[in-house]
């Protein structure tokens, strides 16, 4: 009697948590594509904002959201264009209506009307994800759903994520959203699909001033590798402790 | 927009100044109540402990229906977190694949780990009574679906042996000793959920998971309480409708539960002020070491949630029932308002944590206002409003009536 209850036991149980797999759990991977998944990438994806050349007509911003089928008026976005206005006596004015999708033409700086004469300093900061080495959003995904790339990308597995948003509270950077659609984390990818294919992300082929520029940190002649590598630049919130691999030139100490 | 879009978490933020575009109230309501009712949980337990373990025998009355209503308020733990997800069929993806550097991948393995400890606990307490029931109802016309489920609730185990039930006393005790560290951990756990979000300068701090775990306690204590006093009133005006005010029974029925009410305070009180203790405490050490995110929060405290922090929670929630209890000789009116308060207190302890630690944006350069979905007008406003919240408070109330037709907690000692 004891015998075959438990045998009943364990066939419901082994049966339940069958039926709670959905197939694609059962992926397995050739030896091929196993070792492919483990080995080191010749890459390291990095990015190189130049601050200085960025003039906020937020092209990059219309490009992402259309290549990346993000909701095109919906007031979330992968990447954004943030307009800092600092004034005489050090007052921050910032500002990024739409994203700066749109650009900025409108003069007021957060409901602010600044007399052009009371303006110190004034420039556009583009942000995207960081794609940190030590990403604090893969940490805390409780289910493995967001991860690491070998060659630095962090991605999201759409069919794995619960939405849980802890990611969201985790990343230092607010890049994350939920997808409108989708009801999943969601954030810049660097266009992994392009990059992956030799070709670059969506923002920096559509920026026409050379603000943005994708760059392989493993490849010491990729130019703007050198860049990184010879010249002074910053990275954002580097007290996190997530190791940012978007490098920044002109950065400011408003900037955050 | 061609279709309707929802975006999570605009329809009840509202943003001031500088916010990062993608910056809304993502843990909202159902995060409040998730720390609130694990919290209830682990109090409850631990209050119903302190007489196993301890054998504080003034707590004797009220340990087993804390016990049983910590029971009730369990699966309650899990709901809000399955309200919150925006994928909540995927929920069990935390069971198949955890991933164990997040602080929340352990969680439905403490939770399951809690779970079976109360079970086996609540198990060994009414295992007398069950057999007992079972063969009270041998025969009995009509009974007989209540005799089946107590003969399940048995699992067999007939013995009424002196050695038998001597057994089952052990049990009790070792599963409550168990039970206090993994109740404590199961909501220090929670406060560690937040107490390690980096990103966050309101959330990070070691102290986090104590905090919780003390003011988990209170609470806990506080609604045992109450609901005590509740049913108790209730009872007194049962017999003395029957039996007319001043029948003898009335005066026991109050008797017992001043008694009660009055020695459990003891307990509350201490709880009490060593929650506060901490909380000011972490409140100073942020004040005084002044970190970069320092200005940012002194105006969220101040100035934006001045009221639900230093009124609501502080003022309403802990000084005044504090008072109450401290001055004089509190009846059990003063006393029910105290516990109220109490309640309402760690609520709003809650809710500025998890959404004070959302009110300002992490470029530090501007604020977030939440506004509470009351009228649902889709899922996701029921789900994370109003309706929502009070479905999942009312959940434990309906369970305990539930469960305790069948394991009842509420007869004295005497
Ligand atoms: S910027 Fe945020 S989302 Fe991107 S990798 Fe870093 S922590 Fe993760
Ligand atoms: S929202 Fe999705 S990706 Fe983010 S932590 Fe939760 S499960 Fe992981």
């Amino acid at each position: 009697m004891s015998v075959s209850r438990r045998d009943l036991l364990k066939k419901t149980l082994v049966g339940s948590a069958a039926a709670a797999l959905p197939l694609d759990a059962f992926k397995f991977l050739s030896p091929e594509q196993a070792k492919a998944a483990l080995a080191e990438s010749p890459h390291r994806w990095g990015f190189l904002v130049d601050t200085t050349k960025c003039v906020g007509c937020g092209f990059c911003v219309k490009a992402c959201k259309k290549e990346n089928d993000v909701p095109y008026d919906e007031p979330i976005t992968r990447t954004w264009v943030e307009r800092y206005v600092i004034t005489n006596d050090g007052e921050a004015l910032v500002d990024s209506p739409h994203g700066g999708r749109d650009g900025f033409t409108e003069k007021k700086v957060m409901e602010h009307d600044v007399d052009p004469e009371s303006i110190a300093k004034a420039f556009f900061v583009p942000k995207l994800c960081n794609q940190c080495k030590s990403p604090a959003c893969v940490q805390v995904c409780p289910v493995g759903a967001t991860y690491q790339t070998p060659d630095g990308v962090v991605l999201i597995d759409r069919s794995w994520c619960i939405g849980c948003g802890y990611c969201v509270m985790a990343c230092p950077y607010g890049v994350r959203f939920f997808h409108p659609v989708h009801k999943v984390a969601e954030k810049c990818t660097f266009c992994y699909h392009r990059i992956s294919k030799g070709l670059k992300t969506a923002c920096v082929d559509n920026c026409s001033f050379g603000a943005r520029q994708l760059c392989d940190l493993k490849d010491h002649n990729d130019p703007y590798t050198k860049v990184i590598m010879t010249q002074r630049v910053a990275v954002l919130k580097d007290e996190y402790g997530t190791k940012p691999q978007v490098f920044y030139i002109g950065l400011d100490k408003e900037v955050r | 927009m061609t279709e309707q879009l929802v975006v999570h978490g605009l329809e009840w933020t509202e943003k001031l100044h500088f916010v990062y575009p993608n910056e809304f109230i993502y843990w909202s309501i159902q995060i409040v109540m998730y720390p609130y009712m694990t919290g209830l949980v682990a109090g409850a337990f631990v209050l119903s402990s302190l007489y196993h373990v301890f054998g504080q025998k003034d707590l004797k009355d009220i340990a087993k229906f804390s016990l049983v209503f910590s029971l009730a308020l369990l699966p309650v733990a899990m709901m809000p977190l399955q309200f919150h997800l925006q994928q909540p069929i995927r929920g069990i993806h935390v069971m198949m694949t955890p991933h164990f550097t997040s602080a929340i991948a352990a969680f439905g393995i403490v939770f399951s780990t809690y779970a079976i400890i109360v079970l086996t606990e609540i198990w060994f307490v009414y295992r007398q009574y069950f057999v007992e029931q079972t063969l009270a109802l041998k025969g009995v016309k009509g009974a007989g679906f209540r005799r089946l489920i107590y003969n399940i609730l048995t699992l067999g185990a007939y013995d009424l042996s002196e050695e038998a039930i001597a057994a089952d006393k052990k049990g009790v005790k070792i599963f409550a000793a168990i039970g206090i560290p993994v109740a404590c951990f199961l909501h220090g756990y929670a406060g560690f959920i937040f107490g390690s979000v980096k990103a966050n300068a309101l959330w990070m701090s070691p102290l986090m998971p104590v905090i919780f775990i003390m003011s988990a306690v209170v609470s806990g204590i506080a609604l045992c309480m109450l609901t005590y006093i509740i049913i108790m009133e209730g009872k007194k005006l049962a017999a003395s409708l029957k039996k007319g005010k001043s029948d003898e029974s009335v005066k026991v029925i109050a008797g017992v539960e001043m008694d009660v009410i009055k020695k459990t305070s003891r307990y509350l009180i201490g709880f009490l002020i060593a929650a506060i203790t901490l909380e000011l405490l972490d409140m100073i050490f942020r004040g005084y070491t002044q970190m970069k995110s320092w200005d940012i929060l002194r105006e969220v405290m101040w100035e934006e949630d001045f009221t639900k922090i230093f009124i609501m929670q502080y003022g309403l929630g802990n000084l005044l029932p504090f008072l109450l209890l401290m001055i004089g000789k509190p009846g059990i009116k003063r006393t029910g308002i105290a516990l109220a308060l109490i309640l309402f207190g760690v609520f709003m302890m809650r809710w500025n944590v998890v959404i004070g630690g959302q009110a300002f944006s992490l470029s530090f350069h501007g604020f977030m206002h939440y506004h509470m979905p009351i009228i649902p007008h889709n899922l996701e406003t029921y789900k994370e409003g109003l309706f929502g919240a009070l479905t999942v408070g009312a959940t434990p109330f309906i369970l305990f009536y539930i469960i305790n037709k069948f394991v009842p907690s509420l007869k004295t000692s005497n």
